[in-house]
């Protein structure tokens, strides 16, 4: 087999080429299947396939994983196959597995192995099963092309692909219209983000003559002082023009100001598609790009405040909205986002192993939110609107209890994962000296307490307080689940089935230990090694004394002031006194609508950018298309033929004698001019 | 007085016997049968130029080639008829000012 190249390379220690093989193509193989025979495998072999082959790969990735930490495996860093080889640029597919790498394959193929179980209770009654269970295989085999790959084209390749399952996954119900907007709007706004992180990709190869990680990082000082004038007599520095947009591309794909609109709505898709994709993998993709680039970045200052200030940006401001929403997913949703611009912040202040240690503990945290808004859902017959819920800890205690661990890790209450992570950020970004630092302290610390606040609003409104919905005792209709009032349901809600309860189990159990148990290593010990890079290792390194120490010395921190602050002011509204709710929302009305309407961010891209790109297509439909080509162009030199024609056809008599002379005539002229020519 | 016949006698009869078949057909509007009869005297003309030639410059070969055209002729004038038979059963006319169906 020729195509492998990297099979023949080094043995010593190394890890298997076959199994990072496996790792990668066990899930394609089941998405195939699943896609291609569902209707003659069945619902059931569609899911046994698909939970199969993540499954296969979920256990080698905790075996890659073991062979990193424990097993004294070296990085792999290798190509298997060469993709295309143009000029002398020659494109591989290829394997560059590090602590980093194993990390993010491990809460990938994990969270993914979760979801398809969680989807078999979920997507029950849905007549896309198969279709379901082959788009989610498809998106672990391309977020493990993502993270797996050891040059910038493969991964390129992968943001892709999760792109496009994601486009897939939102417009899931391609029937319902605001699906199918949902869908359309995250494809677009992606591909703005899509655009930067070509450019940025396109002058690391400018630059670099390659597209290789490994000689690209070794060699990224050769970028310092380089410049790129991208207007005439403005020199910019290089590094920062090409961090700056690949960091566009992360704003895309990770949901950033101001490319965040995209997120909330991608809610419209099923919500196992929103835990594992829109909350837990595929929108940190854009976090681990970063920290992968780490390299690149720590070269650019100016880059990294642009990160900070828009991370910062986004954990607060996103975290306000969730505050006023009513639709239980998206308030996760708009936490998600909040929580997303954590990890930026911290990437931002170059701590890019807390924002990798944030971005797993939240993978964990935010995808059981998400299982357990879903498991919710079930439970009221697909009714969203939390104003129409309450009481519900009485029906679905399981449910209940995971997303109370979930809420409690998400606010980062000492002990649980988030904890650890999140003051880890805080701390880095208060400790960082770049433009911009002030402003994101107060902004993520801020974002501490509108985290407490909107996470147990949900919870209260959710599970707590009067029953805010009725129960029809009228068990006869079962068909017309979609056209009941709000609020009104035909049978009591009760706990969701074993498939779905256990996934939250499983989720629960590392959102509250992971924090406690990785925070060691990947924060304080050498865990990610020469995978993450920072230029200036911070002076004021605190000791650490242990996971319980920490968490003894975040009892008095601010940010637990903060969060302590948020449970307190949202037990009191949402749970002691409920009519005050609704008091603050008339007394601050100007600020409750302007969070209502998300900043009018969605309405100004509406005005701006879709009328604006309408008007633009239409222009040039009407003018363009229409009146230069289709007018002038096409019917335009067909009618000025058809008049020359009209004139000319007078000249066809139609009589024998007629050409008959013209004959003569034109024999004359002949002569004529060739006597002409040779007398002349 | 029938003096001495030089080329340009042969030449110039030719070339009026010419121009009268070229009247013959421009200036006839009736008949397709006249029509005809001017392109065979057209031919005539063409052969008296070559009998002319071939006596002048002392070379047979024109001579032979007014035979060829001769035959051709036969052969046209036979075709020629057969179509104006064919044209009369189906238009029931050889007018050749009602023959327009080219016109554009």
């Amino acid at each position: 087999m020729p195509a492998f190249a990297g099979m023949t390379g080094k043995k010593s220690m190394g890890l298997d080429p076959t199994i990072l093989l496996i790792i990668a193509l066990a899930p394609l193989l089941g998405a195939v299947v699943a896609g291609l025979f569902g209707r003659q495998i069945g619902r059931v072999g569609a899911h046994t396939v698909t939970i199969a082959g993540v499954a296969l790969s979920c256990g080698l990735s905790f075996y890659v994983l073991y062979q990193m930490l424990w097993g004294g495996a070296e990085t792999y860093d290798q190509d298997v196959y060469t993709w295309f080889k143009v000029g002398s640029l020659e494109t591989h597919v290829g394997f560059l597995i590090d602590r980093l790498t194993a990390m993010m394959m491990v809460v990938v193929t994990f969270v993914s192995l979760m979801v398809h179980v969680y989807t078999i209770g979920y997507m029950a009654d849905d007549d896309g099963y198969q279709r379901f269970f082959s788009y989610i295989a498809l998106f672990t085999f391309s977020m493990l092309m993502l993270v797996m790959s050891n040059n910038f084209l493969q991964l390129f390749f992968g943001w892709e692909a999760v792109g496009l399952v994601s486009y897939l996954l939102i417009g899931f119900w391609f029937k319902k219209p605001s699906a199918i907007f949902a869908n359309l709007k995250a494809f677009l706004v992606n591909r703005v983000g899509d655009f930067g992180f070509l450019l940025g990709i396109a002058g690391v190869l400018y630059f670099f003559h390659t597209l290789d990680y490994k000689t690209v990082f070794d060699h990224s000082d050769a970028l310092t002082g380089k410049t790129l004038e991208l207007f005439a007599g403005h020199p910019w520095s290089a590094a920062t023009v090409i961090c700056l947009c690949l960091f566009v591309g992360a704003m895309g794909k990770s949901a950033q100001v101001p490319l965040h609109v995209w997120l909330p709505d991608s809610m419209e898709g099923p919500t196992p598609i929103s835990a594992l994709i829109h909350a837990a993998t595929m929108v940190t993709a854009g976090i681990f790009m970063v920290a992968r680039m780490s390299p690149l970045f720590e070269l650019s200052d100016t880059a990294l405040s642009v990160v900070l200030v828009i991370g910062a940006t986004t954990a607060f401001f996103t975290g306000l909205i969730g505050i006023v929403q009513n639709d239980i997913k998206r308030v996760v949703a708009y936490s998600t986002l909040s929580q997303l611009g954590y990890m930026t912040a911290a990437l931002g202040a170059s701590a890019y192993s807390a924002a990798i240690f944030h971005l797993m503990t939240h993978a964990f945290f935010k995808a059981l939110l998400f299982l357990g808004a879903g498991s919710v859902i079930i439970a009221m017959h697909h009714e969203q609107d939390m104003r129409y819920m309450g009481g519900l800890r009485r029906y679905m205690p399981v449910t209940w209890i995971t997303a109370l661990i979930g809420t409690l890790a998400l606010t980062g209450t000492p002990g649980f994962a988030g904890f650890y992570s999140k003051d880890a950020i805080i701390e880095a970004v208060g400790e960082s000296h770049r433009w911009g630092a002030g402003y994101a302290y107060w902004c993520v610390l801020a974002g501490v307490f509108v985290t407490a606040l909107y996470s147990f609003r949900l919870l209260y409104l959710t599970f707590h307080g009067r029953e805010r919905f009725i129960v029809e005792h009228s068990a006869h209709d079962h068909g017309d689940h979609g056209h009941h009032e709000p609020g009104h349901l035909a049978h009591a809600p009760h706990e969701s089935p074993l498939v779905v309860t256990l996934p939250l189990i499983l989720l629960a159990i590392p959102s509250v230990v992971i924090g406690a148990i990785a925070v060691g290593s990947m924060l304080h010990g050498d865990f990610f090694g020469e995978a993450l890079r920072v230029a200036h290792e911070g002076e004021g390194e605190h000791g650490f004394h242990g996971w319980l120490a920490t968490m003894i010395d975040g009892l008095t921190g601010a940010p637990f002031l903060f969060a302590f602050a948020g449970f307190a002011v949202a037990t009191y509204v949402y749970l002691i006194n409920p009519s005050i709710a609704d008091r603050i929302k008339k007394a601050l009305h100007p600020l409750w609508s302007l969070l209502d309407h998300k900043y009018w961010v969605d309405e100004a891209y509406q005005a701006v950018f879709a009328r604006g790109s309408l008007l633009l297509g239409r222009g040039l439909w009407k003018g363009g298309d229409v009146g230069v080509i289709d007018n002038i162009l096409i019917d335009g030199s067909s009618a000025a033929v058809g008049r020359t024609a009209g004139v000319v056809r007078q000249l066809q008599s139609g009589y024998l004698y007629t050409y008959a002379f013209a004959m003569i005539l034109g024999l004359v002229a002949l002569l004529g001019g060739l006597w002409y020519v040779m007398h002349a | 007085m029938i003096g001495h016949l030089t080329l340009a006698h042969y030449i110039g009869l030719g070339a009026v016997l010419f121009c009268i078949s070229v009247a013959g057909i421009f200036i006839n509007r009736k008949n397709v049968i006249v029509l005809l009869m001017a392109i065979e005297l057209m031919l005539l003309a063409v052969n008296m130029n070559f009998v002319a030639f071939s006596r002048f410059l002392g070379d047979v070969s024109g001579q032979v080639f007014v035979f060829f055209i001769l035959t051709v002729a036969a052969a046209e004038s036979a075709i020629g008829l057969a179509i104006l038979v064919v044209l009369f059963r189906n238009r029931a006319t050889i007018n050749v000012g009602e023959i327009d169906s080219m016109k554009g």
